[in-house]
């Protein structure tokens, strides 16, 4: 049983078969100038219109990458580089996925002076903390729309108007919260955004970024001439193809999915709370796929290893190099260094996941949560 | 091992991996009898060094290669606190009072037959292995450990305090087989780890400098190195980085024999060293020892013989035993024994039986207490 659905999740069968085409017959490399060519490119193009218009973008706003992580490496490092003539500090939360961490502190190491906001217990950066931090020497702020770990939602339309005025950059990692809710770049004032295929039902190793008209990135990588000079290397047709078809079932079906989510989630902490047991929510509400729980007194190593010989299948924090399982960043920008910090997971809902499943997972959880509780 | 009353799919075992030969084609064999077999990967030691590089990234990368291979789930559990806290402060602690501390015995009795066994049994274990060269048997009621077929290999010595209920819970599947054999199974079935080099010395300092390593926890002390007629013979770099019966490292030139290490005196930060290998001052014909675990229960003032070793890889040598009122064991020798080293095991054994061990506090001879260390 998986509820693991942040860390990634399986294809939707629409998206294997609308891929299915652009690896057999329609292979061309859509440089090409022939007919082969040309249809990949007109895929491209078309995926390209699908995912513009779902963020209320144009369509050469949308930059195809390998993932989040190359697009918030590329928006984070290429504007950076970029206006560092006008200024050289920036800033970014302490909860950030590392993708969007480690850029900072590869900033850090080239010379730029990086804030990293402190986040409340609730996991929520408030827009005041953020206005705080600000410097006439600012030039880009990044903060995520949804966390990955805890599933709370930042205030990134006020954190927006904010920055707009303040004629600063605003980066926003997405990539927990695109598909799932409709974003508009107009509306929340976002200049670049990154997203990810394969948190959606979409095939792994492609995602976008959002980059608006008048922004520009210093290149991150060399080569050939694609994605308008911004992305050099022949472009993943089926995988771009396979996302923008994941981008248009979730659109389809997000509001009857978000409540159907909000339903197994209800469900879950109801038979935890009817089970003698003790826990609390980490953070506040916010994406409903994702909760996150304390259980005081649970050692988290064999606590996973126990649920995943019952076939239950959550996270939590990261595993070292060598495989050892770390306190969670996240918790610990939350809450500060504490037990609290190795006794929590991760739980994610996504597609396949239903009412027989999640009283098996809470079955699993109280049984293996007791074990440690009234030992 | 006949208390092994399910079948072996009806039985879990949980194998320690290190990413070395010997644990793997543990798994293998484990997995081919039809156990339900569950690899974990010890994290003792944090060694990452300034580039991010840890050897326990690469050693874990060798365990999920060959988990994969056999077909078995595999994790990672980290019991750094407990290694710090039960081998590593013994270790510093007993380099502090100048002994030479026995780190894979304490190891293998707080770690893998502890933490680890604990951690596998709420699992839901039956049993835990391990790639070590020994045997678990059980007979005429008790749970016995045996040394390892391969003699060459043996590791009994390491595992002397294992209790009948740590022995009773332990699987060894390769302590009736030759490393040579090891090697050909590892190689026959093309696992990831067959060609991989034994590791050697302390897992927590591995290939780097000990002194250096050694130097960044206690404060080294030099001091003055002399003969027992109190001639000085040139500086020490401090007494932690000698052991008895040392040859290397003295620096001291001149001629005649070389020059050993026969004692140190902690108060007074000297260390003696007199010329000789035979050199009568490290020759003892008994020796005291305490942290005795035995298989069978001892009484007070009983005597019995067995033979014994003091160091790994040594003959046996025929002891006569003797439980004193302190709780502490006499350990008298039939033949005079050289360099015996005060924080290193005394292994028991009767025939391929071990019968336990002790940790070896001082020697003696002709009746007196030796001046190893004063």
């Amino acid at each position: 049983m998986y509820f693991d659905h942040a860390a990634t999740t399986p294809m939707h069968p629409d998206v294997l078969q609308a891929m299915t085409p652009y690896m057999l017959e329609q292979f061309g490399n859509p440089s090409s100038v022939h007919a082969f060519g040309r249809s990949g490119r007109a895929a491209i193009d078309a995926s390209r219109r699908t995912i513009a218009s779902e963020l209320e973008a144009k369509p050469n706003e949308i930059i195809f990458t390998a993932g989040g992580t190359e697009s918030d490496n590329y928006a984070i490092l290429g504007a950076a580089m970029k206006y560092q003539t006008q200024g050289r500090h920036v800033i970014t939360t302490r909860f950030e996925h590392h993708a969007v961490l480690h850029a900072f502190e590869e900033l850090e190491k080239r010379g730029f002076d990086v804030t990293y906001l402190e986040v409340p217990e609730t996991g929520v950066v408030t827009v005041e903390a953020l206005a705080a931090a600000l410097r006439p020497d600012t030039i880009l702020v990044s903060v995520m729309t949804g966390n990955n770990e805890v599933g709370t939602l930042q205030p990134i339309a006020e954190m927006g108007r904010l920055l707009r005025k303040r004629k600063i950059l605003f980066h926003t990692d997405a990539v927990q919260v695109f598909g799932k809710m409709k974003l508009d770049v107009e509306a929340c004032n976002i200049d670049l955004l990154s997203a990810s295929s394969h948190k959606i039902n979409g095939p792994k190793g492609v995602g976008m970024l959002y980059v608006r008209t008048g922004v520009q990135l210093a290149a991150q990588s060399y080569g050939g001439e694609q994605e308008r000079k911004r992305r050099a290397g022949t472009e993943n047709v089926a995988g771009i193809v396979g996302f923008a078809k994941a981008v248009e079932l979730n659109v389809v079906e997000r509001d009857t999915r978000k409540k159907q989510t909000e339903d197994l989630r209800r469900l879950l902490l109801e038979r935890l709370d009817a089970a003698s047991i003790s826990y609390e929510l980490n953070g506040v509400q916010g994406l409903p796929h994702i909760v996150n729980l304390y259980f005081p007194r649970v050692e988290i190593e064999p606590f996973l290893i126990m649920l995943d010989m019952r076939g239950i299948a959550v996270s939590s924090g990261s595993a070292c190099t060598a495989g050892s399982i770390e306190p969670s960043h996240v918790l610990s920008a939350m809450y500060g260094e504490n037990d609290r910090t190795r006794q929590s997971v991760r739980i994610s809902f996504g597609r396949g996941n239903d009412v027989g499943q999640v009283e098996l997972l809470a079955q699993g959880l109280i049984d293996v949560v007791k074990s440690f509780q009234n030992k | 091992m006949n208390t092994r009353a399910k079948a072996p799919s009806e039985t879990t075992v949980v194998v320690g991996m290190s990413g070395g030969v010997d644990s793997s084609v543990t798994a293998h064999l484990l997995k081919e009898q039809g156990y339900n077999v569950i690899g974990i990967f010890m994290k003792n030691w944090d060694d990452t060094d300034e580039d991010g590089f840890c050897t326990a990234t690469e050693d874990y990368e060798d365990v999920i290669a060959v988990a994969n291979q056999i077909g078995i789930p595999y994790y990672a559990v980290n019991f750094e606190k407990e290694y710090w806290d039960k081998v590593f402060t013994y270790f510093l602690n007993e380099y502090k009072l100048g002994r030479t501390p026995n780190p894979d015995v304490m190891c293998n009795k707080e770690i893998k037959f502890k933490a680890f066994l604990d951690h596998a049994m709420r699992l839901g274990a039956d049993f835990v292995a391990t790639g070590h060269y020994a045997r678990a048997v059980y007979e005429d009621g008790e749970h016995k450990l045996l040394r390892g077929v391969d003699t060459n290999k043996d590791q009994t010595y390491f595992l002397n305090q294992l209790s009948q209920d740590q022995i009773a819970k332990a699987m060894f599947p390769i302590g009736h087989m030759e490393k040579s054999e090891v090697r050909k199974i590892a190689e026959e079935a093309n696992l990831a780890t067959a060609k991989k080099k034994d590791s050697t010395g302390i897992c927590f300092i591995g290939e780097r400098n000990f002194k250096q390593f050694l130097s960044q926890y206690l404060p080294a002390q030099p001091g003055e190195m002399r003969t027992l007629d109190g001639k000085v013979m040139g500086r020490h770099d401090g007494l932690m980085y000698y052991t008895m019966g040392q040859r290397h490292g003295l620096g001291i030139g001149g001629d005649g024999e070389p020059w050993f290490v026969v004692g140190k005196n902690l108060a007074d930060n000297v260390l003696f060293v007199e010329q000789g290998f035979h050199n009568e001052l490290l020759y003892s014909e008994g020796l005291y020892a305490s942290d005795i675990s035995w298989t069978a229960p001892l009484k007070v003032g009983d005597t019995f013989r067995c033979t014994a070793k003091f160091r790994y890889r040594q003959e046996d040598s025929g002891v006569t035993v003797r439980l004193l009122e302190n709780g502490r064991l006499d350990v008298a020798f039939d033949e005079r024994q050289r360099a015996i080293t005060p924080g290193q095991a005394v292994v028991f054994y009767d025939g391929d039986v071990c019968l336990g061990g002790a940790t070896i506090d001082e020697a003696y001879k002709a009746g007196e207490r030796l001046t190893y260390l004063a």
